[in-house]
């Protein structure tokens, strides 16, 4: 089997450490990982896109335009920007909430938040969208969306492995301290639908 | 088997742990940062690890230790080579005892470089063998063959991995098995200085080397023949697994040669892929090395074979290479037809959301202090900038950097504009990182030369782009030891400047003071910001706009800070992303900005 995964957000939103839960709970059950992102400049509040290929081995770490099986949008418009990468199957779960970068309020560039809702909603794939910000109030905590998103994705089939395997991983790679409040995340996420 | 997920940079870390590496050193540069301090962090060994001042401090450190027999290995990004490319080109003369590797991250895009570079230019230029790995797990395997070929022939050999080898991970065999390298020490010979003589008897050795090496690279593991077919596809470093890729996506009789091992060239091998083809297509990132070695081979064997690539204008000349790009010329090559992906619904317009220097970040402050000083004398200024996350400092509403060449360079290209813009303010920025590293052959050229330049350098205490390296400011090193630190005010006194004065950028009619003062000097005068980088301290409190705000919107206007939007005529402060810097509170004409404690 090979699934290939996209995460879509912005520098901070911790995605590249989604990306790397995913691929290590996928590592746990015996598959071949690659992943690629953008680390560097990227990272000052630009755009950061993870790429995850499970059951990979003969391949590019990067996923091909229309190849994706899913895309993890933290962002609204950073999901719509990576809509190409993504199978005219594929899935998509994305974050409404949309991050106005610095130079949409000086004028630079305009951000039509209903436009790009929009646009995602009418998309031809199976679209979740889900209001992740409430979610992590829920959480108790305003930085776990990587965390809670991967419970929804959990929860939605998105993903070749049970919520158990992802917080094995949690409890074997995550600091000590932050290992309670991002179970909580999990299970909030998992359970999405009932907030 | 202990399989693990790996980044690129730290599978080759561990496979020069596993080759037994006694000495590390290196210069932060992305892609090549985490190699270095992956090594620093292993607990088990007893490896020596340093951050060096520059590139041509640690490639000098690393072949210090391998004279001595032990094994070394330097890191630096493909910029970080032309600094050390000194005592590489002789280096390679003079050869080494110990086994030591010169790893150098290109990157192709670029993604974070001033320059596209090819590093396998310098392996011909300096007659030194280089690797170029096409995975992650292939690098970790590779790094260790590189010793033992340093060893073998008593050469420093090149690693060069790019950007999509470094930064991808992937899950990769650890193995078990470590090797142990006994120093021997220092043995005192004439073949450790160099002299014109000794250069001219080792030019001809290295030369006949290279023959030798392409024979051992011809047999190597990591070069190798897939398929069969009247038409050759050559896929050298990370382009190979796209290639594979494609290619596994169609039913198409090619030849396929791998080359990981770009110089000197495994022309046996290369002999054998031409044997029977027609047509060959090079798919190399960069530079086109491996398309003109083939070349130069099919003119020397005189050899009728269509070689194609980057010369023929079959590839791109320039940037990273994606599925795509690799997908297109395989197609365009076998004479397929693109099947056309089903076409998006356009999209609807984006917002750029280029990167920024982070909300809370000292390096605003200094570079709107020094604009409101320029402003505020109405004297034309020209800023000259540096390489580090004040780079950002271009962006608008700053827009406060007018050049950025290399590490160093804004001092001294402040000084040739000084020279021939007598009548302009020269203004350079540099970091506290970049200051040792290049940056203090510059200030000592401004005292003698007697030249009116303003430095202001922007000291947070760390090499922050790079992701928080130390440094010699810092007084920390890679070993955990607590060293002296070395004050930059006392560099600069015992350079000889005699305008210095420190300053906090965040107090900000202060700060407009003192660069009013520095640059109404007559001579070199440096103004040095202290704030430590926001990723090292946490926020004391966060501000919010109060109800007083008249929405005229000077403070995202005047320092375009990320942690500020605005919604119709209504500005709000980010709550996650405020670090409590108060330049804000400072700039608003009617004091509706305000922190709770």
């Amino acid at each position: 089997m090979k699934i290939d995964c996209l995460l879509a957000g912005v520098g901070g939103q911790g995605t590249v450490l989604a990306s790397k839960i995913i691929a290590q709970t996928a590592m746990s059950n015996q598959f071949f990982v690659r992943t690629s992102e953008t680390i560097g400049m990227a990272q000052r509040g630009g755009c950061v896109v993870s790429h995850v290929r499970i059951g990979a081995e003969h391949c590019s770490s990067s996923i091909p335009m229309g190849m994706a099986d899913l895309m993890i949008g933290f962002e609204p418009a950073e999901a719509v920007r990576s809509m190409g990468f993504l199978k005219p199957a594929g899935r998509l779960l994305v974050n409404i909430n949309p991050i106005i970068p610095v130079t949409a309020s000086l004028g630079g560039s305009s951000y039509p938040v209903n436009d790009i809702i929009n646009y995602l909603q009418q998309a031809r794939n199976k679209v979740i969208l889900v209001d992740g910000q409430k979610l992590c109030r829920v959480a108790g905590s305003p930085k776990v969306l990587n965390i809670v998103m991967l419970g929804i994705a959990i929860k939605e089939g998105l993903l070749p492995f049970s919520k158990e395997d992802v917080l094995q991983t949690i409890k074997q790679n995550l600091p000590q301290r932050m290992i309670a409040l991002n179970s909580q995340a999990l299970e909030v996420g998992y359970h999405f639908n009932q907030y | 088997m202990n399989t693990k997920l790996l980044m690129g940079n730290e599978a080759i870390a561990h496979g020069a742990i596993r080759a037994g590496v006694n000495v590390v050193s290196g210069y932060p540069g992305t892609p090549s940062t985490e190699v270095l301090e992956t090594i620093a962090r292993d607990k088990n060994r007893k490896i020596y690890v340093e951050w060096s001042v520059n590139e041509k401090v640690a490639l000098e450190v690393a072949a210090g230790a391998a004279y001595a027999g032990a094994r070394s290995l330097v890191t630096m990004k493909q910029v970080g080579l032309n600094v050390a490319s000194d005592p590489l080109m002789s280096l390679a003369y003079i050869g080494v005892k110990g086994g030591m590797v010169v790893l150098v991250a290109d990157d192709p895009g670029p993604i974070s470089s001033q320059n596209e570079q090819d590093t396998r230019h310098f392996a011909q230029y300096a007659h030194l063998p280089i690797f170029d790995p096409s995975t992650p797990e292939e690098a970790y395997e590779m790094i260790i063959d590189a010793f033992t070929l340093s060893e073998k022939y008593g050469t420093p050999v090149l690693f060069r991995p790019t950007t999509q080898v470094c930064h991808a991970c992937a899950s990769v065999e650890m193995k078990a098995d470590l090797y142990t390298n006994n120093i021997e020490g220092f043995v005192k010979d004439p073949k450790w200085v160099i002299f014109p003589r000794l250069s001219y008897q080792n030019h001809i050795k290295i030369v006949e080397n290279e023959a030798k090496i392409s024979e051992d690279f011809s047999a190597s593991i990591y070069n190798r023949i897939i398929g069969n077919g009247t038409k050759g596809i050559v896929a050298c470093g990370a382009s190979f697994t796209d290639t594979m890729e494609v290619l596994d996506s169609i039913n198409h009789d090619v030849k396929v040669m791998k080359i990981s091992t770009p110089h000197p060239f495994p022309e046996g091998l290369a002999l054998q892929f031409l044997e029977g083809l027609d047509e060959v297509l090079v798919i190399e990132e960069l530079d086109p090395v491996v398309e003109e070695n083939l070349l130069k081979l099919c003119g020397k064997m005189g050899l009728r074979i269509s070689i194609k690539g980057k010369l023929t204008g079959d590839l791109a000349v320039a940037g990273k290479y994606s599925y795509e790009i690799v997908k297109n010329a395989i197609y365009q090559f076998l004479g397929r037809d693109m099947v056309s992906i089903e076409a998006l619904v356009a999209l609807p317009p984006l917002p750029i959301r280029p990167p920024v220097l982070c909300a809370g970040c000292p390096h605003r402050a200094s570079f709107y202090s020094v604009k409101m000083a320029m402003k505020r004398s109405k004297e034309k200024a020209i800023f000259t900038g540096d390489i580090g996350c004040y780079t950002l400092g271009n962006a608008k509403p700053l827009d406060m950097v007018d050049t950025c060449l290399c590490m160093g360079a804004g001092i001294t290209i402040a000084q040739g504009l000084q020279r021939a813009e007598p009548d302009s303010k020269q203004i350079a920025f540099i970091g506290d990182s970049t200051f040792f590293h290049t940056g203090i052959p510059g200030i000592i050229n401004a005292v003698y030369n007697e030249t009116d330049i303003t430095v202001i350098i922007l000291d947070n205490s760390t090499t922050a782009m790079t992701g928080h390296q130390p440094h010699p400011g810092t007084g920390k090193t890679m070993m955990g030891n607590i060293a002296e630190k070395i004050s930059i005010e006392n560099v600069l006194k015992g350079c000889g400047v005699s305008f210095i004065k420190k300053a906090n950028p965040l107090q900000l009619e202060e700060a407009i003071e003192i660069v009013t003062a520095a640059t109404n000097y007559k001579g070199i005068s440096v103004v040095i910001f202290e704030a430590p980088c926001i990723a090292m301290s946490k926020p004391t409190h966060i501000n919010h706009i109060k109800e007083s705000c008249i929405g005229c919107k000077k403070c995202i206007k005047e320092i375009g800070c990320p942690a500020m939007s605005t919604n119709v005529d209504k500005v709000s402060i980010h709550p996650d992303l405020c670090y409590g810097c108060n330049l804000c509170i400072q700039i608003c004409p009617v004091q509706a900005i305000g922190g709770d404690l």
